[in-house]
């Protein structure tokens, strides 16, 4: 287990971190702002994936890509937000995971019957196809591209949400929507625009996302859960807390994969620790998620509230 | 009733009994996941196999014949409801796909107690081809772990000193590794399970980087295969590390992979560039009709429409004896001209043929795939000595 290994993991770690951000940000925002649960937004991300292959596809270009997945996302986004998510706010929670469970399923089929069973495919970038050399290591470019990219929104997030009059809008229609309402801003205006910003979010993950992985159907699911998971611990409805917390989740997943197997196998027979080592690495984050829902159910890094 | 209306109504249920024995004809289920993350293998059956019967002019063995197509989802339960219903309902006189072999497993019972010849596209679980083989159960697929024992005997063979495996934390990950070291006897630096379905690869890539062994050998089926090639080669590993592999570079993932798969080397009983008559017309067939290159999923339901339709016609009128079909079946097994070259069912009714051994290179600006030799000739599997079968 050398310097450099460690390093690379850690790496590897931030950039899961990173990428599972860019997701949580948005969930996060809906979540907490309009305590609206959408199990859709993993849809989101599918639909960023797809949309950014199929504009490379036929422009080979990924900059089109960005901008088509970008672009699809808020306008589905918005779309879902004024057709079905409105009608639902002053719902039970449950109804709203109903709801957009059931928009999971349509959007997995639609995209089906749109681009076919087959994974698509999107390659990485011309300009970031090589490795970085980062103390001594070579990293992948485009890894590291999609750290600066994440780390890059974080900041302009942080920005938006405190520097910003949209940003002082959001926050105050968290605390008192009534209030912000009485006060002649359109909060359904203000609610679209949130919805949207948390579906371009979403788009920009699955196009970022979109090289390393497959593009298929389902793509969007399993790391919809890992994302719950990072709001939850994070704290529900703040942005900095989902970024601590997916930097927490993408390290101890990525750490865990890598060395638990290896450490498990001082400790006990090799055959042992080839079947625990896995599945242990995999329950990481849950277990992790449960120690703070039990010692704090407000999350590590919970929004603050007048 | 009065008789004047009696007469017409005898005489028509007379008609409707001449009418179906003039136009006699068989039923074929044809089930397999047609929809989530692996519709493609379930659509390459169905399409492969309506391919065959429509090159016979909607008939097998001279009978005109109707498909039906189910989903089974990918789950075992609902795999077990559909069976049940092709068998009690349907009454079909056979069944095609079968899907994974954890849907297969759950069907075993209705199948095995109907007598109803089926026969598996998807898969060979290992305890079909052991104690459990039953005479009405086939596969023209391949056994499990009938590809990673002849990736071992060819990394053997080509004296590739140290090795180091992944494959996803579940029965076939183990199945295939199990297979591969019941014939490669050099030394295995490490065995890496990662978790179904994972997506992200860099821990582990980041691990075998370190180990650097001469050469890896990995079992990612569908999106996980596309997914650990995609990042092999953006770390840099790929093409300069040998990988070798089963079902992951295939039909089903080369579209998504392209210059990422160059360099990979795979083990299989068919694959699209096997050049022998039967195969050119067959994937020339397919890939007019479709406009996608055939999978070997595809390539075994085919076969299994080949192998139908010669035991349709052996049997002839009597297509609804079950053990004269099943029978028929067996025999046909030699007598096809199977797209992957030799073909028969070995006791256990599971496929006797050949493993051979690709290698994925770019030819201008196409990546193709390019046969590199046989690893396993007339190759069987290690169960079929406890199958009573003969």
């Amino acid at each position: 287990m050398s310097f450099s290994l460690i390093l690379s993991q850690l790496l590897n770690g931030l950039q899961f971190g990173v990428l599972l951000f860019l997701l949580a940000a948005g969930l996060t925002l809906v979540f907490g702002i309009m305590s609206f649960v959408n199990l859709a937004h993993g849809s989101l991300y599918m639909l960023g994936a797809y949309f950014a292959a199929t504009a490379y596809n036929h422009t080979e270009s990924f900059t089109v890509a960005v901008v088509a997945a970008l672009a699809g996302c808020i306008v589905v986004g918005m779309a879902l937000e004024r057709l079905a998510v409105s009608r639902l706010y002053g719902r039970d929670h449950l109804d709203h995971v109903l709801a957009t469970f059931g928009m999971m399923m349509f959007f997995n089929e639609a995209a089906r019957m749109l681009w076919g069973p087959q994974p698509y495919f999107l390659p990485v970038p011309d300009m970031l196809s090589g490795t970085v050399d980062l103390l001594g290591i070579s990293y992948p470019a485009y890894r590291f591209a999609i750290i600066v990219v994440g780390l890059l929104v974080a900041i302009g997030a942080h920005l938006l949400m405190h520097k910003t009059r949209l940003g002082m809008l959001i926050r105050a229609g968290s605390i008192n929507p009534q209030m912000v309402g009485a006060l002649g801003v359109n909060i359904k205006l203000l609610n679209a625009i949130l919805f949207g910003l948390g579906a371009a979010l979403a788009g920009l993950a699955g196009v970022m996302a979109g090289p390393i992985l497959s593009v298929q159907v389902g793509m969007g699911e399993p790391v919809l859960i890992t994302t719950l998971v990072v709001i939850v611990i994070g704290g529900i409805g703040s942005v900095s807390g989902a970024l601590y917390a997916a930097l927490i989740v993408g390290i101890v997943d990525t750490m865990g994969r890598a060395f638990l197997p290896m450490l498990l196998r001082d400790v006990m027979s090799r055959e042992a620790a080839t079947a625990a080592g896995p599945a242990l690495a995999s329950m990481l984050i849950y277990i992790l998620m449960a120690v703070v829902l039990a010692l704090r159910p407000q999350g590590l890094f919970p929004a603050r509230r007048a | 009733m009065q008789f004047s209306k009696f007469i017409p109504a005898l005489a028509a249920t007379a008609l409707m009994g001449i009418a179906s024995i003039a136009s006699a004809q068989v039923k074929v289920g044809l089930t397999g996941a047609m929809s989530g993350p692996v519709a493609l293998l379930g659509q390459d059956q169905y399409d492969a196999f309506m391919l065959a019967v429509e090159e016979r002019g909607g008939k097998l063995g001279g009978q005109a014949v109707t498909v039906i197509k189910e989903d089974d989802q990918l789950k075992p339960e609902l795999g077990n409801q559909i069976v049940r219903k092709l068998i009690d309902k349907d009454r079909v006189q056979a069944i095609v796909g079968l899907g994974f072999s954890n849907v297969v497993m759950a069907s075993v019972k209705p199948i095995v107690e109907s007598g109803t010849v089926a026969i598996a596209t998807n898969s060979g679980a290992s305890p079909l081809a052991g104690a459990n083989c039953a005479a009405n159960i086939f596969s023209t697929a391949w056994p499990n772990d009938g590809a990673p024992e002849a990736m071992g005997k060819y990394m053997q063979d080509k004296g590739i000193k140290n090795v180091y495996l992944m494959a996803p934390n579940y029965q076939a990950g183990k199945d295939m590794l199990a297979g591969f070291k019941r014939f490669y006897k050099g030394n295995v630096i490490d065995e890496v399970y990662t978790q179904v379905g994972q997506a992200d690869y860099s821990a582990e890539i980041a691990q075998l980087q370190a180990a650097s062994p001469e050469a890896v050998f990995a079992f990612y089926p569908g999106g996980m295969g596309v997914n650990f090639v995609k990042q092999l080669s953006q770390a840099g590993l790929l093409p300069k590390l040998p990988v070798y592999s089963v079902f992951m570079v295939d039909g089903t993932t080369m579209p998504a992979l392209r210059d990422a798969a160059v360099g990979s080397i795979t083990g299989m009983m068919w694959d699209a560039s096997l050049n022998t008559p039967e195969n050119n017309k067959f994937v020339k067939a397919f890939e007019a009709k479709y406009k996608r290159v055939p999978s070997e999923y595809a390539a075994a339901a085919y076969d299994a429409a080949q192998v139908l339709d010669v035991a349709f016609k052996k049997v002839g009128a009597k297509v609804d004896d079950k053990k004269a079909l099943a029978a028929a079946v067996k025999a046909a097994g030699a007598e096809i001209k199977s797209v992957r070259g030799p073909f028969r069912f070995n006791n256990n009714n599971m496929p006797v043929q050949n493993y051979y051994v690709f290698n994925v290179v770019k030819e201008g600006n196409q990546v193709v795939t390019k046969q590199l030799g046989v690893a396993l000739a007339n190759h069987g599997d290690s169960y079929s000595a406890k199958c009573p079968l003969k």
